[in-house]
């Protein structure tokens, strides 16, 4: 059970795009920015990589969270890899909503190489926005 | 005279689909039962639960069991069977994942007999009787099996040695199967025996018309069109799951113009059908823009009941995991 001394501390898995937002993360360190600790972060050649068996596999396995972020759309290394990862997080929001995982919860960002500063708006809101939902683990027990 | 293997068949939450299918063996019945003697088959032979029990531990060859686990006694009966059988086969979609009943997981207990007792409106309920689990009548207890809180797949109660899948398996599954099974030389455990390892396009009389790289605009379902029967079907629209699909029906539906509903489940190193299904569905719809996107994905009235339709209790999730407090 969650302690309430404790404060929330909400994980999210953030599949990042080697070209781009990876990029942004170390430009964000660099220029020494501040953002939240919570992000767990998968390097993927591209957002059309991330599979959503990538996504519910890190729900089943605790994320509060998934954070799919890749180049802009017209900007992909490979021509359209995040518009395909554009239709498959559209369609498998729909299955999330059907299984009672709240909207907030899987989130699809475009972040340039050059936008740290909009990946620490990004971070802090969506750490925000699941700290308001709570956590998502204990809602996955069933007891059999 | 050596003694001939002995085959149990037993079936859990199933629609007897999977019985159906059985007989379905025809004349290969009669090889079959001189081929082996099946102790226990409730369906069509008059063993009952204390023959399994007096059986010693091991002593059945294979048993073949159908339906997933929705209430104790079927949890109860599967691992009587596992303590007596040597090789223990999930036969069918429901009891490999969860099938059709295994749908009833993205609800609660509650409301599933609420829905099934209270509200349907096929109901015929005049006392509102609602099933309980332990009961008086006339100075007798009756009891009832408690129903579990989710349908499980079978492996997720005991451990199982071979899965056949389908929606029921095709008689010649049923029937290469049990050819691996006596066959002695064993796949190795976990295996899906019976079927095909390549997908369901590669038995496909229509594949050859499909092109290279499918890309679709719209998204039709089967009362919307009357499918050209010489083009493949995915090509037209329609949602065909034969691509992500496990071949070994030798394309049924297709064959009488209905696109794959994945009844044959997922193809190795797939951990959750309906999220690849889902994946691979959405690749090909050749839009761009958001708007236009949620639109063609506003025509699939149920997105999980399409891409999870006998594969929900065992995806990722396995059932909902909505807020109960929200």
């Amino acid at each position: 059970m969650h302690e309430l001394s404790e404060p929330f501390e909400p994980k999210i898995v953030l599949f990042a795009c080697n070209w781009c937002t990876y990029a942004a993360l170390d430009l964000a360190g660099t220029s020494r920015m501040k953002y939240p600790p919570n992000f767990l972060v998968i390097k993927v050649m591209c957002s059309g990589r991330v599979d959503p068996q990538f996504i519910l596999e890190a729900f089943r396995n605790g994320a509060d969270g998934v954070l799919v972020a890749g180049c802009h759309p017209g900007d992909c290394h490979y021509i359209e890899g995040n518009y395909k990862a554009l239709r498959r997080i559209t369609m498998i929001r729909r299955i999330l909503d059907r299984f009672g995982i709240e909207r907030e919860r899987l989130r699809l960002e475009w972040i340039s190489a050059s936008e740290a500063a909009k990946f620490v708006k990004v971070a802090n809101e969506m750490v925000d926005q699941i700290k308001a939902l709570g956590p998502l683990a204990p809602r996955l027990q069933v007891s059999v | 005279m050596t003694e001939k293997p002995k085959i149990a068949m037993y079936w859990c939450a199933s629609c007897g689909g999977c019985e159906e299918a059985t007989v379905d063996l025809a004349e290969r019945i009669l090889e079959l039962t001189n081929l082996v003697d099946i102790v226990f088959w409730p369906v069509a032979l008059d063993f009952k639960q204390e023959d399994v029990e007096k059986l010693p531990d091991g002593s059945i060859t294979a048993s073949l069991i159908n339906g997933g686990i929705r209430v104790t006694e079927n949890r109860h009966m599967v691992e009587l069977l596992r303590r007596k059988s040597k090789i223990v086969v999930a036969y069918g979609a429901c009891s490999a994942w969860g099938g059709i009943p295994g749908l009833a997981n993205l609800y609660g207990t509650d409301e599933l007999i609420s829905r099934a007792y209270h509200e349907v409106p096929s109901l015929n309920n005049p006392e509102n009787v609602t099933p309980q689990q332990s009961v008086e009548v006339d100075g007798n207890r009756l009891e009832l099996p408690e129903l579990l809180p989710r349908l499980l797949p079978i492996d997720q109660v005991i451990d199982v040695d071979y899965y056949v899948p389908g929606c029921p398996p095709t008689a010649d599954v049923t029937w290469n199967a049990i050819k691996t099974l006596l066959s002695g030389e064993l796949p190795p455990k976990g295996a899906v025996i019976g079927a095909s390892d390549k997908a369901l396009c590669d038995q496909c009389p229509l594949n050859e018309t499909k092109p290279d790289k499918v890309l679709i605009k719209d998204l039709k379902r089967p009362h919307q069109v009357i499918p050209d029967p010489t083009k493949c079907l995915l090509t037209q629209g329609l949602l065909c799951l034969g691509p992500a699909t496990r071949g070994g029906c030798e394309a049924l539906c297709v064959k009488a113009r209905m696109p794959c509903t994945g009844c044959f489940g997922p193809l190795d190193r797939v951990t959750d059908y309906g999220a690849k299904t889902a994946s691979f569905i959405s690749s090909i719809i050749d839009l761009q823009d958001e708007e236009a996107l949620e639109e063609v994905i506003d025509k699939l009235p149920d997105p999980v009941g399409t891409f999870y339709r006998y594969t929900l209790a065992a995806s990722s999730l396995g059932g909902s995991v909505r807020n109960s407090k929200s």
